[in-house]
């Protein structure tokens, strides 16, 4: 079998007496899309952001494309694309400097950047809206911007922490379409969420409780286990058990 | 007359004026270049649990801010409880509490500085008004002296509606409260909700999700500035008027774009497990399942369902 993309092996974090993750381990494979789900203060934005190289774990080890993400931190860097939570655009920066400029940090060349600016501007109908401040677009606009500024420079392995919150149904769905249309390149996309029918949309999914893995499997392979309906029942019987206080 | 008696008797007349009237509501921005609210009416009853859905821009957060007294109305007329919004709105923020959609506590405060601080500029205290805050705060409490930048998602909510409500409002306008919110905190800040109804609370909540929405008394759906619809869940639901089909097979994406390109399809959305479909004109269940195995599909799967909330709202907004 290939290597996996993410290999995470008793990754751990604590924070003075609190153990924020406990000893995760689990594989992410090429080109799947990987849910991570579970309640706040569940670990799971502390655990992406050591897998990501934002945070240093406690014990514990993270490969990502066959790199030590410890040690060899710039080069994961340099082939994965990151979109935080909040908002990771410049608000004052027009569409056209918010693309140059994450270009710029990658490396990527005048002529390279051109085409980028020309593909995103049409697969987002925001020609007219190339050279407007960020600040004024509709915010499922502007996350649907980021996530392929995230991936403008092809990255093998994207993370997207919550990139649907407060965003509207229609905005939501279409922001899955760019998902699954970056996955069917082979981009590999690492994905938290609060809504459960987005859970099904993913390859497998992985649910923490209490800063450990209380199931990872495919979606409809949970729900069969579990003898539930829906996605969301399965996370409310899991997450609901959680013991820890916040 | 007893005095009694007529407190009996504005009681009832109260109980019975709606909380909320809006007529040919107008709000512009940036000079009357940008139109957030373009001539709305409402009314909302008392006691009444409002849901308020649309997509960004809708004009729901300057709805809730003009409700709140936080900004003016260019035209129309609004009253809450009986006061205008332009010129009682000293009175009117003595009894309306406005949750933002932004965390607006202070961070580096504890959990009960925080509240202790909302009550006192509303010059009371945590104690006067415990009993319709306890609830939520003994859920709070072992966190009591952790700042509150501290605090998981969830928490922090629960802390802000806490704050909401310490000076005992009689109308609550929430903008979003459980974005960001796990489905379990969801869960929970909902039940809190109910019991702040079952007291007779007048709430108008803003919400991106319909499983939320359902759970009111009515749902006003805006767009663009202007109230497309308002009515009970139930008669939402009833009014989606064409059949509506869940459909599954064993390559999802694809199955997507392929019902798609089906020629009398409508609208077709993916919907978690299934996708949601419409079509044009009634068709032949065999008929689509030849079309969708011509494709390549296998463990094709056709249903026809009740809609949603969710289905409802993409429908209005998708036409």
């Amino acid at each position: 079998m290939e290597t996996p993309v993410i290999q995470v092996r008793e990754l751990t974090k604590k924070f003075g007496h609190f153990t924020a993750v406990d000893h995760i381990s689990f594989d992410v494979h090429q080109g799947e899309i990987f849910g991570f789900l579970g309640a706040n203060g569940a670990g799971k934005t502390t655990a992406m952001r050591m897998i990501c190289g934002l945070l240093t774990p406690t014990s514990g080890k993270v490969d990502v494309l066959g790199l030590n993400i410890a040690t060899q931190t710039d080069a994961v860097k340099r082939q994965i694309g990151y979109m935080s939570q909040k908002f990771s655009l410049y608000d004052g920066l027009t569409v056209r400097e918010n693309v140059t400029f994450y270009g710029g940090i990658y490396g990527m060349g005048k002529d390279q950047l051109k085409l980028k600016i020309a593909e995103l501007a049409e697969k987002l109908g925001l020609e007219d809206k190339i050279d407007h401040q960020v600040s004024s677009l509709p915010l499922g606009w502007k996350q649907k911007l980021a996530f392929l500024v995230a991936i403008q420079h092809d990255p093998k392995v994207v993370f997207l922490d919550e990139p649907t919150g407060g965003v509207d149904p229609i905005t939501r769905r279409q922001f899955w379409e760019l998902i699954y249309e970056a996955a069917e390149r082979g981009i590999t996309v690492f994905v938290t969420t609060h809504y459960m029918d987005e859970a099904e949309y993913c390859d497998r999914v992985c649910i923490m409780v209490d800063g450990s893995v209380a199931a990872l499997d495919r979606p409809e392979n949970l729900r069969h286990k579990m003898g539930k309906e829906t996605m969301h029942e399965v996370f409310y019987q899991l997450a609901r058990a959680a013991q820890r206080q916040e | 007359m007893t005095d009694k008696l007529k407190l009996g008797c504005m009681e009832k007349l109260i109980s019975r004026a709606p909380a909320v009237k809006i007529q040919q509501l107008r709000k512009t921005y940036e000079n009357d270049t940008v139109l957030a609210i373009k001539g709305l009416d409402l009314t909302v009853g008392s006691g009444e649990l409002l849901a308020l859905i649309g997509p960004d821009g809708a004009g729901k957060t300057s709805l809730f801010r003009i409700l709140a007294t936080l900004i003016l109305p260019d035209g129309g007329q609004v009253e809450v409880l009986s006061y205008d919004v332009v010129k009682d709105f000293q009175s009117l923020r003595l009894i309306t509490g406005y949750m933002p959609g932004r965390f607006a506590l202070y961070q580096d405060l504890t959990v009960l500085e925080n509240l202790s601080f909302f009550a006192t500029v509303f010059n009371t205290s945590i104690e006067a008004n415990y009993d319709i805050i306890r609830d939520i705060y003994v859920q709070l409490e072992p966190f009591k002296h952790r700042r509150a930048s501290q605090l998981s998602g969830g928490m922090k909510q629960k802390l802000a509606l806490c704050c909401t409500l310490v000076h005992k409002p009689s109308i609550l306008l929430l903008d979003e409260p459980t974005t960001g919110v796990d489905p379990v905190s969801r869960q929970e800040f909902w039940d809190i909700l109910d019991k702040l109804k079952a007291d007779g609370m007048t709430m108008i909540v803003s919400t991106p999700y319909m499983d939320e929405a359902r759970r009111c008394d009515r749902i006003a759906m805006m767009n663009r500035g202007e109230l497309l619809d308002i009515s009970t869940p139930e008669a939402l639901i009833d009014g989606f008027g064409k059949p509506l089909y869940a459909i599954q097979s064993d390559r999802m994406f694809a199955l997507l774009q392929d019902l798609r390109k089906y020629p009398v399809t409508d609208t077709c959305f993916a919907f978690g497990e299934a996708h949601h479909v419409t079509f044009k004109k009634s068709i032949q269940v065999d008929d689509l399942r030849g079309y969708l195995q011509m494709q390549g599909h296998h463990h094709v799967d056709i249903a026809q369902i009740q809609p949603t909330v969710e289905d409802c709202f993409m429908d209005q907004l998708a036409s």
